[in-house]
């Protein structure tokens, strides 16, 4: 099994080098949403953004430290949205990006991690991940981030839910379909973190996952679970080269 | 009912039926509503465009300009614009007043639609008169949602 | 303090008609929504904005709960003279939320 998984894995990545036919999300929307993510005086994730600007500075913690005491510029992060997740070997272990603002946040500022999805958390990570825009999305090519990764891909084409269907067969095989008047998109996280019409509000790409996965009557994974992270590491592999959007608008 | 009352209806039911259906359906809220803002006066269609896609993808938050046929001099001056809808809970959505320091009888926002309906732009002029652009948008629901 | 952004050109010249996005932070609670619970939330609005420019109303709006979460208003305002504009959010609960900009004329 190990063997096919890393066959398919192989033919994914060698499918790359024929004509791209991948579209990111931006492309299935209506001229009227585009324009709410391409102009950032109507984008309404700018208003996180502006959040991680300011915290930014902040310290907080009892090293009383803000990030630019560390990090200096934000700008000096281009690049990190468009590569993550990443291996942290000291920790030993795959983080994504909230997961390593997390990190830092506890072990560099010794304050209190956040719960998931929260605002301040999603600001910061809409203010790193927008540094990266317009960039290549680059995947780490570290090694030991192999094995999550094809556990990701396995995850990507396993049936789960009441309506028994993998993350597959609508974003591979029935992209460019239509589900109840919506256009099915390929699933690209390509935007993350963005705002969702849906939601009213900014949101992480697990908290989209976990809404597909509601959608077909599964158990979603709980927040910052491997599943979750295997699966984002994929979904990153697959869109390798794709343009950084973040952050996005999305219906 | 009685009979001379009946045939009353039918014979006249024709004629009744274009006077209370114009071209588009007008639900009671809207149209109170309407009357309650311009005083009962009817508005006349033209001048005033009211601009939203025909078909919306998410209701949440659907991007609506409204623009108006008016110089903006110190004279003529566009007073008010408003907008409602037929379906949603409630029929307002927004007044504007605009002041002296308006530059253009323009209004951008982002609106709610419940449901697929009727939207209405009304404006008011600076002589007082009421101006109305009414559009039929249909909604579509999202197929993913989160609970 | 909800987070505001606002968008306006670094300057005009005298005479022109500047376009100005205003965009807040607030969830615009319908008052329609039930919690998980099934009980009712309750209504929580912006009710009341207005910009000022030097002093004069370019712009008053009433808003309802069919106005979108985190609300965006585009205005147009005539350029005269360098000056401010100030914009105000007031709203249930004891909302207000004041923002201030200096329109630059050359």
């Amino acid at each position: 099994m190990k063997r096919l998984l890393a066959a398919l894995l192989l033919y994914a990545l060698a499918a790359q080098a024929q004509p791209d036919t991948r579209r990111s999300g931006f492309a299935d929307m209506s001229p009227a949403t585009q324009a709410m993510q391409r102009d950032d005086g109507l984008n309404p994730a700018w208003l996180w953004v502006k959040d991680g600007e300011a915290l930014w500075t902040t310290t907080a913690g009892r090293r009383d430290k803000s990030c630019a005491n560390c990090h200096g510029q934000v700008s000096s992060l281009r690049g990190v949205a468009a590569r993550y997740p990443a291996w942290d070997a000291a920790l030993g272990r795959a983080l994504n990006l909230n997961q390593r603002i997390q990190q830092c946040r506890t072990r560099h500022q010794q304050a209190e991690a956040w719960p998931a999805e929260q605002a301040q958390l999603l600001g910061l990570e809409a203010y790193v991940a927008m540094q990266s825009r317009g960039m290549p999305i680059a995947p780490s090519k570290a090694p030991e981030l192999q094995p999550l990764r094809e556990q990701g891909l396995a995850l990507f084409t396993q049936r789960i839910g009441q309506l028994n269907l993998s993350c597959a067969q609508c974003h591979d095989g029935l992209a460019g379909g239509r589900l109840a008047g919506s256009v099915i998109p390929q699933g690209h996280p390509t935007a993350y973190p963005l705002y969702r019409l849906e939601w009213q509000g900014l949101g992480s790409l697990q908290r989209r996952l976990r809404n597909c996965m509601t959608g077909v009557r599964a158990q979603a994974p709980a927040y910052d679970s491997q599943e979750l992270l295997a699966l984002e590491l994929y979904l990153k592999q697959r869109a390798a080269g794709m343009a950084w959007e973040a952050p996005g608008v999305r219906p | 009912m009685t009979p001379r009352r009946r045939w009353m209806l039918h014979t006249t039911g024709l004629g009744l039926s274009l006077w209370l259906r114009p071209a588009s359906a007008t639900p009671e809220a809207m149209a109170a509503a309407l009357r309650e803002l311009t005083g009962g006066v009817r508005p006349q269609t033209g001048k005033v465009k009211l601009d939203l896609s025909e078909l919306v993808e998410n209701g949440n938050a659907v991007p609506v300009k409204v623009t108006v046929d008016s110089p903006m001099t110190a004279g003529d001056h566009v007073r008010r614009i408003a907008l409602f809808t037929e379906r949603n809970p409630r029929p307002e959505v927004a007044v504007f007043q605009l002041g002296p320091a308006a530059g253009r009888a323009r209004v951008d926002t982002r609106i709610r639609l419940a449901t697929s309906q009727q939207v209405l732009a009304l404006a008011q002029l600076g002589d007082g008169t009421w101006w109305q652009h009414r559009v039929d948008v249909i909604v579509t629901l999202a197929a993913c949602i989160e609970s | 303090m909800a987070r505001t952004v606002i968008t306006l050109p670094e300057r005009a010249r005298r005479g022109d008609i500047v376009e100005v996005r205003c965009l807040i932070a607030h969830t615009m609670e319908t008052g329609y929504r039930n919690d998980d619970q099934g009980q009712r939330l309750p209504a929580d609005l912006i009710r009341r904005f207005t910009c000022h420019y030097r002093g004069e109303l370019v712009c008053g709006a009433d808003l309802f709960a069919a106005i979108s979460a985190n609300p965006l208003l585009v205005l147009f305002v005539h350029a005269t003279e360098s000056g401010p504009l100030d914009f105000v959010w007031e709203g249930d609960n004891g909302f207000v939320q004041r923002e201030s900009r200096t329109l630059t004329v050359t």
